[in-house]
């Protein structure tokens, strides 16, 4: 039996094995990654994100019970946890808070470490949830790791991105800035039991409606002006994000967040934005790839003596760096 | 291609709470640069033997205070090669009493660690497993 056939039939050894290869980005994972790529497109991915202490772990523990009891999908969770810049170890404890789903084989947790890179993810981890989409997993949990207000490389993988909030995470300057709000498909408050629940849910709230106005009325000083949406935005097909509220560590909210994120699915088959985000996907995807292997050729290329002695010129300010890539690209076979 | 990085499960199988020990190991091994995944408290050998499946883990670290080990190591051991793991090295931390010692390592217990022990031993025996294998 191929390796291929193994994760398709749910060895689950074999399954285990080949992630390692496409996390390590080995020829046997690039290999196997030609082959079962025929084989994805099948899963919804759904992106968990938010800062560090949100609850994102307990609240994705809880969206795969919540999908196996109900649902009876298999579920792969992938999760990312960050990589020590100094010592490149890592720590990953996001199963501590998986312990629910430990004993039923529909379920696989993987933990991976970000080795490196900044966008919240791994550089492999759309790889990875390739692998699970052709083992016939049907709903595939990426948590990002702890992101702060830059790290929205989920939004490009995922179909589904949640954003999780907590009570007490920033005021309304951070509503408005750009960044992680903005990739917000659906947007979570977790820990909906503490206080300044109602404050986070209004500044949230007043974002989304800059975000995405429809009909506002301004008042000032006692005066109302009706103001009538952009035409683009009036029409049936924009998704709002919906604002969840949620307890994970009770369970409560999930059954109305898993209906929020089966809507929001709906909504992308309806309006041919899923068959767009697969495009814009698998591009980013393509461009990323080309760029590692144009880098990697360019390396085998261009010795390292060669190199080191542009490197020196422009050290000297005696080239511009512009002129030392112009230099390098074009004299590659000195 | 990337370097294959030395995957381990820290795992507290068994009833007792105590897992700072596991943390500080947890903690040391990833100073070495290695992957940790910890699993968390109480835990039974199936869901050790389960993490250690779906993590695809190189070496697995146990830390057991309660003086179960010698119900525990040994059913984490048959349940890793019932799943074709027979080939992770296993390491113990705890209180083991001198003559459980050699039953355990006669079992396959890679390498064994009571009160006292430094994370530096830890660390370079891990990695002195895995500079053999190659």
């Amino acid at each position: 039996m191929t390796l291929v056939d193994s994760i398709r039939s749910g060895d689950r050894l074999a399954l285990a094995r080949l992630l390692t290869q496409v996390e390590n980005d080995t020829p046997e994972g690039r290999q196997a990654l030609d082959q079962i790529f025929p084989y994805t497109g099948r899963a919804h991915l759904v992106g968990v994100t938010g800062a560090p202490g949100t609850g994102k772990s307990s609240l994705v523990n809880q969206l795969a019970l919540h999908y196996r009891k109900h649902e009876q999908k298999r579920i792969a969770i992938v999760a990312v946890d960050p990589t020590s810049p100094f010592t490149g170890g890592s720590v990953m404890g996001d199963r501590v808070r998986m312990r629910d789903l430990a004993g039923d084989p529909d379920v696989f947790i993987r933990s991976m470490a970000s080795r490196g890179s900044l966008g919240g993810l791994a550089h492999t981890t759309a790889a990875m949830t390739q692998v699970f989409d052709a083992a016939g997993f049907e709903i595939i949990l990426v948590e990002t790791v702890g992101a702060g207000q830059a790290e929205v490389d989920i939004a490009r993988l995922a179909h589904t991105t949640l954003v999780v909030e907590a009570p007490g995470m920033g005021d309304d300057i951070q509503a408005i800035k750009a960044g992680i709000l903005e990739i917000a498909d659906i947007l979570v408050i977790n820990k909906a039991d503490h206080s300044g629940v109602e404050n986070t849910e209004r500044s949230l709230r007043g974002m989304l409606e800059l975000a995405h106005p429809v009909r506002r009325v301004f008042r000032h000083h006692g005066q109302s002006m009706v103001m009538e949406a952009p035409k683009e935005n009036r029409e049936e097909n924009i998704w709002i994000p919906p604002i969840q509220r949620t307890v994970a560590t009770e369970g409560s909210g999930i059954t109305e967040l898993a209906e929020a994120i089966a809507t929001h699915a709906q909504h992308l088959r309806q309006s041919g934005d899923w068959a767009r985000r697969e495009r814009a996907r698998l591009e980013s995807e393509l461009e990323a790839l080309i760029q590692d292997s144009l880098t990697a050729q360019f390396r085998a290329d261009v010795s390292q003596e060669r190199y080191n002695e542009i490197l020196s010129q422009v050290v000297g300010r005696q080239i511009s760096p512009w002129e030392a890539t112009r230099n390098l690209l074009n004299g590659r076979h000195p | 291609m990337m370097e294959r990085k030395i995957r381990v499960l820290v795992a507290k199988p068994g009833l007792d709470g105590h897992d700072r020990g596991a943390k500080v190991v947890a903690r040391a091994l990833r100073d070495a640069g290695m992957e940790v995944i910890y699993t968390g408290l109480r835990q039974t050998p199936e869901m050790v033997a389960e993490a250690a499946l779906q993590e695809d883990v190189d070496a697995v670290g146990l830390s057991i205070l309660s003086g179960a080990h010698m119900a525990l190591v040994p059913r984490i051991i048959e349940l890793m090669i019932a799943n074709g793991q027979g080939n992770v090295k296993i390491f113990l931390g705890g209180i083991i009493p001198d003559e459980d010692v050699s039953k355990l390592k006669e079992l396959g217990v890679a390498g064994i660690y009571g009160p006292g022990a430094s994370t530096e031993d830890i660390v370079r025996d891990i990695f002195a497993a895995f500079s053999q294998e190659k």
